[in-house]
């Protein structure tokens, strides 16, 4: 018999390390200031939860996730059914395979400030070539100054740059579904409805939910653009979870209540991940 | 119901077809008559599922004409022509039940709602599946997946003809036997047209009246399973037809005898032979006698097939298939007779009729 002992253990240390540094000491950092009051100095009270009852009672907190969960759901509501629509367009064979994948892949490479500083420029009045073509047609178009313009570049933006995410997800699901699911549906007689409706939706119900979840999560994460775009104005009226969290940390420095606030932020996506995934997939088994 | 006719049909994948090979279908010329059974023998690869799909719109064929009765149907789409095809792999409609995915092809042609019901609780009793009618079809074994696929095919009264593209593959053997005996059943009762894909003999012999045999884009022979196995028309319908196939021997023509090697077979008479082409005579295992009498042979090998023996033996060097009984012993010198009013001539591999 071989010898043993728990040795092997040590394997896992490598990656242990990693996950701590990484991931568990900054999240336990954030908990240690969410819980205490500190005036510099590295002076630290207990507080307790009064971060957190300060936190959800504040309004800036209440405006700033509710303008969240309303951005949020605008993105769904328009990247999801554009992003099946224009799979279920996308050529299945020959030249504009790739041509349209490159296409849609593009967006997706540009990082995300350059997102917002292409969007910010396009937009102004003066020198944007949206902006001013909208100018010289008689539209009072300005980002600075309305908040519906605002809200409105945002969300072109956001669809501009994620929509083609979900495409390729779904032109993915698409192509994995076999040619004679189409052939039974013609022997059948199906409308090209009941064709979407029994063969091709319930395919990509998978790739669906995925979609859904990035999307949900990513919007309701959403900094670096509007931070570009808009800076959260005008007034507040863009000023969402992350920049005002930012706000917060970094120019206030009031450690303690913005800690209180990553933690209920990363406790709300949370919530509606698990909620949206057990939704999504409680047809399965 | 309707006779099908298809008229010197040709269908090609790739686009601008010029030799004979880049057609997938090299010419068929039939008529399916009205109401009978038909099976479709083949290799894989060899066009059935092209020609399946010709008949059901699925594949437009690059030439020729295809009529149902007198109509000419060949620019018509699959909905108009009014065909039911069951395919391989099994399809159902995974969001709904059992009954819905059933009632789909008579709802999407607006079928009165009391008939669907009653269509779709005859079929379900045919299938054997009225227990599982409300149960989401996601949940079920290939087995009952294929037989909903089936009965989506049997739920229309009205249909043409019914098409089956090798549908009991994924089912397992006993199954298979029973779905088998009720299409049998089921044709003997409603006198669908009905055509089946098969590469395996022994379901196209049992299901059909008529077995077509198809190879390399073309139908070499059709017949009962008597004509397939007695007078097969070309060599791969003698190869492809029996267990273990027929002996094709390549031969060279001295006057009427035909040599292997050393050895010299006297050709039946009647035939005659064409010059310039390659001939082969075809032997049927079970008509081969291996003994002290006849031609020479050396044995490789005996294999024991239950109630019979194969040997595999080689005379002048060319393989060699003989039935032999369960109790035969091998003789020291083995020699093999041949019945020769068996023996098939074959020119080119088409085979010459006798005219006695």
């Amino acid at each position: 018999m071989k010898p043993w002992n728990n040795r092997a253990w040590f394997l896992v240390l490598p990656m242990l390390l990693l996950v701590a540094f990484s991931a568990v000491i900054p999240l336990m950092t954030v908990v240690n200031y969410s819980v205490q009051d500190t005036f510099g100095d590295n002076k630290f009270f207990w507080a307790g939860v009064e971060w957190f009852r300060k936190t959800l009672h504040s309004e800036r907190f209440v405006s700033a996730l509710i303008r969240n969960l309303i951005f949020s759901g605008i993105i769904l509501a328009v990247e999801v059914p554009l992003g099946v629509l224009i799979a279920l367009r996308m050529p299945k064979k020959g030249i504009g395979v790739p041509i349209c994948l490159v296409l849609m892949s593009l967006p997706l490479l540009i990082p995300f400030n350059v997102v917002g500083t292409i969007w910010q420029v396009f937009g102004r009045n003066d020198i944007g070539l949206l902006g001013g073509t909208l100018k010289s047609l008689g539209f009072d178009y300005n980002y600075v100054s309305n908040p519906v313009h605002a809200w409105v570049t945002l969300i072109v933006m956001d669809v501009w740059h994620w929509t083609s995410l979900v495409v390729l997800l779904c032109y993915a699901g698409l192509a994995s579904i076999p040619d004679a699911y189409y052939q039974a549906a013609q022997i059948d007689g199906a409308s090209g409805w009941a064709r979407f409706r029994y063969i091709q939706l319930p395919k990509l119900s998978r790739v669906l939910t995925i979609a859904v979840l990035l999307r949900f999560m990513d919007s309701f994460m959403i900094y670096t653009e509007p931070f570009v775009v808009t800076g959260g104005g005008p007034g507040n009226a863009t000023t969402f979870l992350s920049i005002d969290l930012v706000k917060m940390a970094t120019r206030e420095f009031n450690l303690g209540g913005a800690a209180a606030m990553s933690l209920i932020y990363f406790l709300i996506i949370l919530l509606v991940s698990w909620v949206f995934y057990t939704v999504m997939t409680r047809h399965e088994d | 119901m309707a006779a099908i006719k298809l008229d010197h049909i040709r269908h090609a994948y790739g686009p601008n077809p010029v030799s004979r090979d880049d057609y997938a279908l090299k010419g068929v010329d039939h008529t399916f008559e009205d109401g009978s059974a038909y099976a479709l023998l083949g290799p894989s690869g060899c066009g059935k599922t092209s020609l399946l799909n010709i008949i059901s719109g699925l594949v437009r064929p690059s030439e020729g004409q295809l009529y149902f009765d007198a109509h000419d149907v060949t620019d018509l789409s699959t909905r108009e022509r009014n065909i039911a095809q069951v395919f391989q792999f099994p399809v159902v409609y995974d969001t709904m039940t059992v009954a819905e995915n059933l009632a789909f092809p008579l709802r999407n042609r607006r079928i009165a709602p009391a008939e669907i019901k009653t269509r779709v609780a005859e079929v379900l009793e045919m299938i054997g599946l009225t227990a599982m009618a409300n149960k989401k079809a996601r949940g079920l074994n290939a087995d009952q997946k294929q037989k909903i696929s089936l009965g989506r095919g049997l739920v229309r009264a009205d249909v043409g003809a019914i098409l089956f593209d090798e549908p009991l593959t994924v089912i397992d053997p006993h199954m298979k036997w029973v779905l088998r005996s009720q299409l049998k059943q089921l044709h003997r009762q409603f006198g669908h047209t009905m055509i089946y894909v098969t590469h395996d003999q022994t379901e196209a012999l049992t299901f059909a009246d008529k077995v077509m045999v198809m190879f390399d884009g073309e139908i070499v022979q059709i017949g009962d399973a008597t004509q397939l196995f007695n007078e097969p028309a070309h060599t791969f319908v003698g190869y492809f037809i029996g267990s273990p196939g027929m002996n094709v021997l390549p031969v060279k023509v001295d006057g009427r005898r035909a040599l292997i090697g050393q050895q010299a077979i006297a050709l039946p008479s009647g035939v005659t032979i064409p010059a310039g082409k390659s001939i082969e005579l075809g032997i049927r295992p079970e008509h081969l006698t291996l003994g002290r009498a006849g031609l020479p042979i050396t044995v490789d090998r005996v294999e024991d097939v239950g109630r019979r023996r194969i040997v595999r033996a080689r005379l002048e060097g060319l393989e060699l298939a003989i039935a032999a009984p369960e109790d035969a012993d091998i003789p020291a010198d083995p020699h093999v007779a041949i019945d020769a009013g068996r023996i098939g001539v074959f020119a080119d591999s088409w085979r010459l009729e006798s005219r006695s």
